[in-house]
């Protein structure tokens, strides 16, 4: 029922996402920790540039990328040269701009989850023998999973819903770096409008369905608490 | 030999304070630090098991040398064998009972440890229960259990009792105190519970804005050996009220609230929450079965 452009948009999107998460949990657990912990004077800073992506238009991000990946530019030919990478109007690319963008969406729940934890819980955990990382993976990260599970599907949903980052950065190439939200442009330009509303539907259908999942599983997860 | 001196401007809700400590601690022990909120008793708590650093000092304890600023020794916490019971519990959510003791574990494969600390905390039936499902009681024991697993040179204990009714934490004063002869541990406690204090101590030191303003035994520091009595307890004023010409002073002793008629004159030096001692000699008390 569906045209194989469609579902290779689709599929595409959702790799994008899912990539993106995965590596921004990597990223984001290490960063949120060290701001729910740190007393370094300098911490505005590094919020205020985590937080950027919330409040700059995608398209200046997606303006800054395209011309510092550039292979016109010396990092991107540098890249270019010694890892073969070209990173504009890529997929790669893609995930580089995706991780960027989501990174407040990631960060900001994983940091108020190590905040939030008792400082009571590592330090009784600090007095019987246990390092940082012990502590980390037996008592925090198992402590915090509604903050885990947030920031996973809130990251995952943004990416899924990027516009701007992605089509200065990617711009429309079917299989490469065409996701569902550059296609519902492109369909409208072209006044395909059944095939604009087939995506359209889709994204707002699953977006729906992932937060109703987060927010029905947190309720559980909290009630589990008390 | 447990030696303790600690030095620190401790930063409060009153203002910066001088934590200025230094006494020794007899080994096997109990010792109780005593004193208003704020007086610096935690922090030193924290301070020997190196969550906190102290400015200065020199803290010893069973001879091993565990923060020295001068040969600038600071042991890590995590290789001081501390059992630290925190006023709230701290205990860890998302393990049960078991395995917050197994947790404290070493060497995973003295599980038979576990049990055997379980068996004498009598916790074996809650084994498998998770910490939110236990009573404030319970919870308590867990968290004494918890860090006698870790076999602690010292028992660092936090009010672990002050949560708690009245009843509940008379029968654990007498639980800590049949586990503390078992295991012969040099044991701190933080207290600001008189009746607790004479119950439970050896020793007390008794702080003041950081400073050691008493020590020595409950009866030395709360007895008052000064005034010969037929009766006395100590107490702490809650209420002052005039009543006519007189004034009615309301003390509050352990979990009584006895009221005492005074002059005008000897009120002038009374103030609420003043501790104070209260005697009589010229009366013979009478005893009367309940």
């Amino acid at each position: 029922m569906f045209e194989d452009s469609f579902i290779q948009t689709m599929m595409l999107t959702f790799k994008l996402a899912g990539i993106t998460t995965i590596i921004l949990l990597f990223i984001g657990i290490p960063l949120g920790y060290y701001l729910g912990f740190t007393q370094t004077k300098i911490k505005p800073v590094i919020e205020a540039i985590v937080s950027m992506p919330l409040v700059l238009p995608p398209s200046v991000l997606g303006f800054y990328m395209l011309v510092f990946f550039s292979p016109k530019n010396s990092f991107g030919l540098w890249l270019d040269e010694t890892f073969d990478l070209r990173l504009v109007f890529s997929f790669e690319g893609l995930v580089i701009a995706s991780i960027i963008f989501s990174l407040p969406f990631m960060v900001h729940p994983l940091q108020s989850g190590f905040s939030s934890i008792p400082k009571n819980l590592s330090q009784a955990a600090y007095t019987l023998g246990k390092s940082k990382i012990d502590v980390l993976f037996n008592v925090l990260l198992p402590n915090m999973r509604p903050a885990i599970l947030t920031g996973v599907v809130i990251s995952f949903a943004h990416t899924v819903g990027e516009f701007g980052v992605v089509l200065m950065m990617g711009g429309n190439i079917a299989g490469e770096t065409r996701v569902a939200s550059i296609a519902i442009y492109d369909e409208v330009e072209a006044l395909n409008y059944d095939l604009a509303n087939q995506y359209a539907l889709t994204l707002f259908v699953i977006s729906f369905l992932i937060l109703l999942s987060v927010y029905a599983i947190n309720k559980h997860f909290l009630r589990a608490k008390i | 030999m447990n030696e303790l001196i600690v030095q620190k401007a401790l930063r409060g809700a009153m203002g910066t304070i001088n934590l200025d400590v230094n006494t020794t601690l007899k080994k096997g022990d109990l010792t109780v630090l005593f004193g208003k909120s704020g007086a610096g008793k935690s922090t030193i708590l924290k301070m020997i098991a190196g969550l906190m650093e102290p400015s200065n000092g020199k803290i010893v304890i069973n001879d091993e040398i565990w923060f020295d600023k001068n040969k600038k020794i600071n042991l890590p916490p995590q290789k001081r064998k501390v059992g630290f019971v925190f006023q709230d519990y701290a205990l860890f959510p998302n393990m049960s009972v078991k395995e917050n003791l197994e947790y404290a574990l070493d060497d995973k494969k003295k599980k038979t440890k576990v049990d055997e600390i379980l068996e004498i905390t009598e916790l074996s039936a809650l084994a498998k229960e998770k910490p939110q499902t236990l009573s404030g009681g319970q919870s308590q024991r867990v968290a004494l259990a918890r860090a006698l697993v870790r076999e602690p040179k010292i028992l660092l204990l936090d009010e672990p009792l002050s949560a708690l009714d009245f009843a509940m934490r008379s029968k654990l004063q007498d639980e800590l105190i049949k586990i503390q002869h078992y295991f012969k541990l040099t044991t701190i406690l933080v207290s600001h519970d008189i009746s607790e204090v004479y119950k439970l101590s050896n020793y007390v030191l008794e702080l003041e804005e950081g400073q050691i303003k008493k020590q020595g035994t409950a009866n030395e520091i709360f007895g008052g050996n000064t005034i010969s009595g037929k009766f006395k307890f100590s107490g702490e004023i809650v209420d002052i009220q005039a009543s006519d010409i007189v004034f009615v002073v309301s003390i509050l002793v352990g979990q009584d609230v006895i009221k005492i008629v005074s002059s005008k004159d000897e009120v002038e030096n009374f103030r609420i929450n003043q501790r104070v001692i209260v005697s009589s000699k010229a009366f013979n008390p009478l005893i009367i079965p309940q």
